[in-house]
């Protein structure tokens, strides 16, 4: 069938403003758009701007908005869209992050995020001398949902908290963050303290849930982020402590 | 702009993350990828690593190296096999030690599943060798190994394409990079440089391979005048989505899923009567072929497009939805196909490349004759070789993680007695000319119905089966598409973010591969491995227990060999 994709293009280096451009595709309802977006620039106009890798939903490279709603393109079949033969599908870049060229945007600031919560395991016992660390398939089931996570910055361009408050670390920071604090081989919070409990860390948080609507990876985002905070705030009570959200009041 | 430091590694998967890790222990040392980290083609991998921990049952490296190296046709250089599998085991403990979360067994060790053509006791039947993330084992290790570099500080520069190599003489002096942002070249002047750029299915149209895998390592090796070895041994993987080719893992078959043809037939029972559906993919893709070119494919049409079901559903929900939950996401999402209720839809999909860059066991590059100084390759875009003519499944990972470490380092050794070479800006006009000459043709052809041709191409002639016919008339209309090539000019006349003029040299990286892979295949008459010819049906060890060395002159190929070490086992007819 024939569709029309409205995409919004933006080059920086000419254009003051963004605006939109419509391209005619032929598709097949199982066709992907990803491959719409592939047929334009290798059959129309070379000069549109998308990152794209694996092309199944595993690299993270396709995140945008596709009718209002962060979707992979690779994920993302016509037959699900419900368009039909002649319909239009509005195709944006992510929010929160700058556009460099079209559909590309600059991912340095949510990387940056990502790195601030030590996405990187500080084992809790010295290593073994020889093998592996014991965990049970319960503790290993506790991080599961956690390590599916892809970085395509979906739940991010979703927030509705980063609208108002740019330097609230997002959802996906704490849930790589969530991925070590539940892992029984590591030092969890504690080494991750400092950067989730602060007033930018999981505190502005308001449980919208956006991010784990979008999420192509379907981690129950929003749980994890009100599991770290209830998590803080007990370790903060053993210790007679208060929470950054506590002392702010 | 020339950057310098003592290593390059370019590529950021398994084998150049982890080369960068042991490397920047001692060297200044640079990641330089085309994608973004993550982005890798590594993290696609699912069902397992292979690795005789004997976690389950009884196993022994000694079996692990024997399997490869019988799964491999015997064109397996017997002694990297060995290393393969002793530092497999190694590997595996190291990656949990830094936090891989592997799936688990009842006792909490890390649990291992069966996989194709993994043995215990030389061939007596399937061994649980494969340890796994549920099917998700390729991203925990790319995760795993990204989450390290950002603890020890590795440097990386994103969205830097690769587009030249500098030699002086047979040393190594750096690399040509394309900036993605600002479109300018940039030179890293470098003491060693790995290339660890992956593999390049997109040369055929029914891949598991990322878009972003379009070999281009090996290409710019081989227009440097480095033969590649082996190329016409590339691997088409049983079970891909139908039509799409995204990749089922080995690992449904590992849990006990079966292979049916359209009569309900477990056909593999009639191929490999010990080991079934878990006989080597070359075996089991050629089945498949077999059964649909008999008409017993679902269509029935004997079409090479039509396929066969592989069945989980009787392995129930909980199965699938915990050991396998990717396919089943995958199945839900492009085939609208529950996995624990129907049989999936699958055809051989064009999936690993064995062949590549030829290195020694350290990683530097070595073509028999000669020996690169500073010049290193890992993980796919290499040939050790520990794959001879056809790889077994979880082998890939080994493969990366074994020897990425190794020629890490290698290079960690070599940088404090070598020294650098001598780079001027001048070392970039050679890519510039040609980067320049793509922006300045005018009214000239997409990169689309060129890259479509050549897949089409490489899919009916260099596929599974092949014929002397259809192996020249490949090599003829990719010399022809390679014709074609040269009116090929870009529309994007900015200079940040052009990703047209990537999307041009990586259709010229495939396209030069292309070529060197269907001439390889059109010269060796024999079938060995996942090189099967319907006109040369057997495998021939007097004439041809060699590997191929190819060359890349202008449009010709040459052809040269170099021998394969069998000091450990003879080769003997391969059966399961």
């Amino acid at each position: 069938m024939k569709v029309t994709l409205a995409i919004q293009r933006f080059n920086p280096e000419t254009d003051s403003e963004p605006h939109v451009q419509n391209y005619q595709v032929e598709v097949e309802p199982t066709h992907r758009v990803l491959d719409a977006l592939m047929d334009i620039t290798q059959n129309q106009d070379g000069t549109l701007g998308y990152r794209r890798s694996c092309a199944h939903g595993v690299c993270g490279s396709d995140a945008m908005r596709i009718n209002g709603r962060e979707k992979l393109a690779c994920k993302t079949l016509f037959k699900d869209l419900e368009i039909e033969e002649g319909g239009t599908l509005e195709i944006e870049p992510l929010r929160h992050l700058d556009v460099q060229k079209d559909l590309m945007v600059d991912q340095s600031t949510f990387f940056k995020k990502f790195r601030s919560v030590k996405p990187y395991f500080v084992p809790k016992a010295a290593e073994p001398e020889h093998g592996e660390f014991i965990q049970s398939p319960e503790e290993r089931a506790l991080f599961d949902e956690a390590t599916k996570c892809i970085n395509c910055a979906a739940c991010y361009s979703a927030c509705p908290v980063l609208d108002k408050n740019p330097n609230f670390v997002g959802p996906q920071a704490i849930v790589a963050a969530a991925r070590f604090v539940n892992d029984s081989r590591d030092q969890g919070l504690e080494a991750r303290l400092d950067a989730l409990d602060q007033k930018d860390g999981v505190w502005p948080c308001e449980s919208h849930f956006e991010c784990t609507r979008v999420c192509p990876r379907d981690i129950k985002i929003t749980k994890l982020i009100n599991l770290t905070k209830r998590q803080i705030k007990k370790y903060r009570d053993a210790r007679g402590e208060q929470t950054a959200e506590e002392r702010a009041q | 702009m020339i950057h310098e430091f003592d290593a390059v590694i370019v590529g950021a998967g398994g084998a150049g993350l982890y080369a960068a890790l042991e490397a920047s222990k001692t060297a200044k040392t640079a990641v330089v990828s085309k994608l973004y980290p993550q982005r890798s083609h590594t993290g696609a991998a699912q069902g397992g690593i292979g690795a005789a921990l004997g976690n389950v049952e009884e196993d022994t490296p000694e079996w692990h190296a024997f399997d490869t190296v019988k799964g491999g046709d015997y064109l397996v250089d017997q002694n990297a096999a060995k290393i393969l599998a002793e530092d497999a085991v190694r590997a595996v403990y190291d990656l949990e030690n830094r936090g891989l979360p592997f799936s688990r067994l009842e006792d909490g060790k890390i649990a291992q599943r069966r996989f194709g053509g993994h043995t215990h006791h030389f061939g007596e039947g399937a061994v649980h060798r494969s340890c796994y993330a549920a099917d998700r084992t390729g991203h925990m290790i790319l995760q795993t190994l990204y989450q390290q570099c950002v603890k020890n500080d590795v440097q990386f520069f994103d969205e830097y394409q690769v587009v030249d190599l500098l030699l002086e003489g047979t040393t190594v002096k750096g690399i040509v990079t394309f900036e993605l942002k600002t479109g300018e070249l940039h030179i890293f002047k470098a003491k060693a440089v790995l290339f660890a750029t992956g593999g390049f299915g997109r040369m055929f149209k029914i891949t598991s391979n990322a878009h972003a895998n379009t070999g281009d390592g090996p290409a710019i090796l081989a227009r440097a005048g480095i033969p590649l070895e082996d190329m016409e041994f590339f691997q088409f993987h049983p079970t891909g989505i139908r039509g799409m080719g995204i990749l089922i893992t080995e690992g449904v078959r590992g849990e006990g899923g079966i292979l049916k043809n359209r009569d309900g037939e477990r056909f593999m029972e009639r191929y490999a009567p010990t080991l079934l559906d878990l006989a080597p993919r070359d075996m089991v893709s050629r089945a498949i072929m077999t059964e649909v070119g008999e008409g017993k494919g679902v269509r029935g049409d004997r079409k090479i497009d039509d396929y066969v079901w592989l069945d989980a559903s009787h392995l129930g929900r909980e199965v699938v939805e915990k050991k396998i939950p990717d396919i089943a996401d995958f199945c839900r999402t492009y085939l609208g196909v529950d996995p624990a209720e129907e049989p999936m839809p699958v055809q051989p999909t064009a999936h690993y490349a064995m062949g590549g860059i030829p290195t020694d066991v350290d990683g530097r590059v070595d073509t028999g004759k000669q020996v690169y100084d500073g010049l290193y390759a890992a993980g796919e875009a290499a040939c050790v070789s520990v794959h001879g003519a056809n790889r077994l499944g979880t082998n890939s990972l080994v493969d990366l993680v074994v020897f990425g470490r190794r020629a890490g380092m290698h290079i960690a050794e070599y940088v404090k007695s070598a020294s650098h070479g001598s780079v001027t800006e001048a070392d970039a006009d050679r890519a510039r000319q040609r980067i320049d000459a793509l922006r300045h043709r005018k009214g000239g052809r997409h990169v689309g119905p060129i890259m479509h041709r050549m897949q089409e191409v490489m899919m009916e002639k260099v596929g599974v089966y092949r014929t002397q016919e259809k192996m020249d008339q490949a090599v003829e209309e990719i010399r022809q598409l390679r014709e074609d090539f040269k009116e090929v000019a870009v529309q994007d006349t900015g200079a940040g973010f052009n990703s047209e003029v990537l999307q041009i040299m990586e259709l010229e990286n495939l396209l030069d591969l292309s070529l060197i892979t269907a001439a390889s295949a059109a010269n060796r008459t024999e079938s060995r491995g996942a090189h099967a010819r319907e006109d040369f049906p057997d495998r021939d060890d007097p004439n041809w227990l060699k590997h191929t060395m190819a060359g890349l002159d202008n449009d010709r190929v040459t052809i040269d060999f170099k021998p394969v070490d069998v000091s450990i086992w003879e080769p003997k007819p391969r059966k399961y």
